[in-house]
């Protein structure tokens, strides 16, 4: 099951032909992901790695049937590239990009809602490391190996974080069915709690690791939905105890910029809720394990 | 990115906001100069520093002569202000803003932002100007007027009127509060603004609104198309290796602590800190080198680290994703032999090629202490940081 992307998902890369997208496209094709096409304005009818150019995403969906997309088109042009996606049929969607202005960002959330909630294309990212469903398909830029197949389901706005979750999992024998990156900007297409949602409904899931940080309201908005709608436990670890208020800690969006939004705020809140708290970063494992040994 | 009051009022003035006449001074003489160009019998002479809660902190000073406009200049030039927005560094004053005096009748508060939650920006209105707003909101929250705006079709009159009237402006006041009202609202959304705040918001005695203060920050992800925005930046207001950092494509924040830090990934760096923390120690710095840490990357990073003298020991944390941690290890020898590192320095790698990694370390023959997990990197810097220390007081 795995929830959003599965070894059969057709995946098309918009941004293809770039250094950076046909780099990540190899490397997903390597994985084992089902990278069908890829699309990159006025370079259409090419073939590319193996795989037809298309100038635009609507032809992949009609002619190659695409159902996912990964987007590596640089800031300026990436919220444009996010509605091509949405507008031509596309289910799922990962921007990859950094550094997408907030109020292009706004633009994009709102022209998605357009859309009936049944059929809207999902959105993750932008600035984030994709989504992977080990042993199946990755789409993303992460590296795919130390990521085990499993019944953990992990989202986080953090890359390397997100790495260093799976990594300490895979050391105590745990695996992932999922694990989904929503990226560090302040308006990102999927909160924590959409993401909870998703593994609330694949069977395959057992326990989620919520992995977020500083700034927002998302992590608090999750706990509520964990405590008043999930049956499954949620574990989560919030990084930026030493952050100063007002300042910028790389993301975009981790900043404290009012009440409730620190990581001990956080903390406290999510206690209340019953979501189990990793009390460090380096106890995210360990405590996914203790949890699961409780089912 | 921030800018100085002034600069927010030219830009709230081209949208047909109203501001009180004022001049920009570099000297005392210039600031006497404007004060007597305005004219009138009352002036403020204002500190241009990147900071709001200036006129506690002292850096706004209402003088009734030209020879007070001196003084008040005299003392402000130069001068490090400390509010409690800067930090207690505080920040150098080298303009100020001479402004005509304002018969206030009452004070509001206005602004605008980005809201997180609602993905929308909204408008903030108060008839309680002058405050701190997250002062307020604590202690008086019904005093607060929400107004969000939907994103396609933008601010609408009946959300500008209402506002006004929730201001308790009467309505002989409606259409300039309205003009007023919609100006702000553009000047954010043309300039990607992330936050207009006019607080106080005025009505002097001719019953004009007048933005008395401003103050306005834009976001760093879309000054790329702002190209009239970004020529506002005032580089001596920020912080000297922040600007250092962002100039070289990395990510740093400066700290109080001693334990310099070196990581890829801002949600791992973070957590790295929280790590030294619940190790005992205070982390120096934030710092994100990207996921291409590339040797010349590595290097420029450690610089910038051992800049501050602070640093006692140096921790660095990669895991390595899309690059290898031999790669990365090959980097941190390099840079270690080239600026002669001399204090202790703990490295932790993981991800692909750790081994390898490890490998080159142990035989580059150099002080460096590996560490295994991030727990295991957070205590070795903390205990070796006590070393220091004690050695230290021991000599």
């Amino acid at each position: 099951m795995a929830i959003l992307i599965n070894e059969r998902t057709p995946i098309v890369i918009q941004g293809f032909t770039g250094k950076i997208g046909t780099f990540h496209a190899q490397d997903m094709i390597n994985y084992g992901s089902n990278i069908v096409g890829g699309i990159t304005p006025g370079k259409g009818g090419v073939q590319h790695l193996g795989r037809p150019v298309f100038n635009t995403v609507k032809e992949s969906v009609e002619q190659l049937g695409a159902e996912a997309s990964i987007i590596f088109v640089p800031p300026a042009f990436a919220a444009d590239s996010i509605m091509e996606a949405a507008e031509a049929g596309i289910k799922y969607c990962v921007a990859i990009t950094d550094g997408i202005p907030t109020q292009d960002m706004m633009k994009v959330k709102n022209y998605l809602k357009n859309f009936p909630e049944e059929g809207r294309m999902v959105l993750t990212g932008p600035n984030c490391a994709g989504t992977i469903s080990p042993g199946r398909a990755m789409l993303g830029i992460m590296p795919g190996h130390i990521y085990m197949p499993g019944e953990v389901g992990v989202v986080g706005r953090s890359g390397t974080l997100g790495y260093e979750a799976a990594d300490q999992m895979k050391a105590l024998g745990i695996g992932i069915s999922t694990s989904v990156g929503i990226g560090g900007d302040p308006i990102n297409g999927s909160s924590h709690q959409k993401i909870l949602e998703k593994f609330e409904q694949d069977p395959e899931t057992k326990v989620v690791l919520m992995i977020g940080e500083i700034g927002g309201p998302q992590e608090i908005e999750a706990g509520f939905f964990a405590k008043e709608q999930m049956s499954k436990p949620v574990v989560a670890y919030i990084a930026g105890l030493t952050a100063p208020k007002g300042r910028r800690m790389g993301h975009a969006g981790a900043i404290i910029s009012s009440t409730g939004e620190s990581a001990s705020e956080k903390v406290e809140q999510l206690l209340d809720m019953g979501v189990t708290i990793a009390p460090t970063p380096s106890a995210m494992g360990e405590t996914v394990a203790k949890v699961l040994a409780s089912l | 990115m921030d800018i100085h009051e002034y600069q927010a009022k030219n830009i709230l003035a081209g949208y047909g906001v109203k501001i009180a006449e004022g001049g920009l001074a570099y000297s005392s003489e210039q600031a006497t100069q404007r004060a007597r160009d305005i004219g009138g019998n009352v002036w403020a002479v204002k500190a241009q520093i990147h900071s709001g809660a200036r006129g506690k902190a002292g850096a706004i000073k209402i003088c009734k002569t030209p020879d007070e406009v001196f003084s008040a200049a005299e003392d402000l030039l130069g001068k490090t202000i400390v509010t409690h927005q800067t930090g207690p560094k505080g920040k150098v004053c080298s303009r100020l803003y001479i402004e005509a005096g304002t018969d206030i009748v009452r004070e509001l508060y206005l602004s605008f932002l980005i809201d997180r939650e609602y993905e929308r920006i909204v408008m903030i209105g108060s008839s309680e100007g002058g405050m701190d707003i997250e002062e307020m909101a604590e202690s008086n929250p019904e005093a607060i007027i929400k107004i969000y705006i939907e994103p396609a079709i933008g601010l609408q009159d009946f959300q500008a009127r209402a506002m006004a009237f929730s201001l308790g402006l009467p309505a002989s006041m409606l259409s300039q509060a309205v003009k007023l009202i919609e100006g702000c609202y553009r000047a954010l959304r043309d300039t990607d603004a992330n936050m207009l705040e006019v607080n106080p918001l005025v009505v002097n005695g001719h019953d004009e609104l007048i933005a008395l203060d401003a103050k306005m920050d834009f976001d760093d992800n879309a000054l790329f198309r702002r190209q009239n925005i970004s020529e506002l930046r005032d580089k001596s207001q920020e912080d000297e290796r922040e600007m250092a950092a962002a100039d070289r494509g990395l990510s740093y924040v400066g700290l109080d602590g001693d334990i310099g830090c070196m990581i890829n990934g801002a949600g791992l760096a973070m957590a790295t800190m929280d790590m030294i923390k619940l190790a005992g120690g205070e982390p120096a710095n934030f710092l994100d080198v990207g996921g291409g840490a590339s040797p010349e990357r590595t290097e420029k990073a450690f610089r910038l680290v051992l800049a501050d003298d602070n640093v006692k020991v140096m921790l660095v944390n990669i895991f390595a994703g899309i690059n290898r941690c031999d790669w990365i290890a090959e980097g941190v020898v390099k840079a270690v032999k080239k600026i002669e590192l001399t204090m202790p320095l703990i490295v932790r790698l993981s991800g692909t090629n750790v081994d390898e990694g490890r490998e080159i370390i142990l035989k580059s023959g150099l002080p460096i202490i590996m560490a295994e997990t991030l727990a295991d990197a957070a205590e070795k810097a903390v205990a070796a940081r006590n070393e220091v220390v004690a050695k230290g007081q021991g000599e």
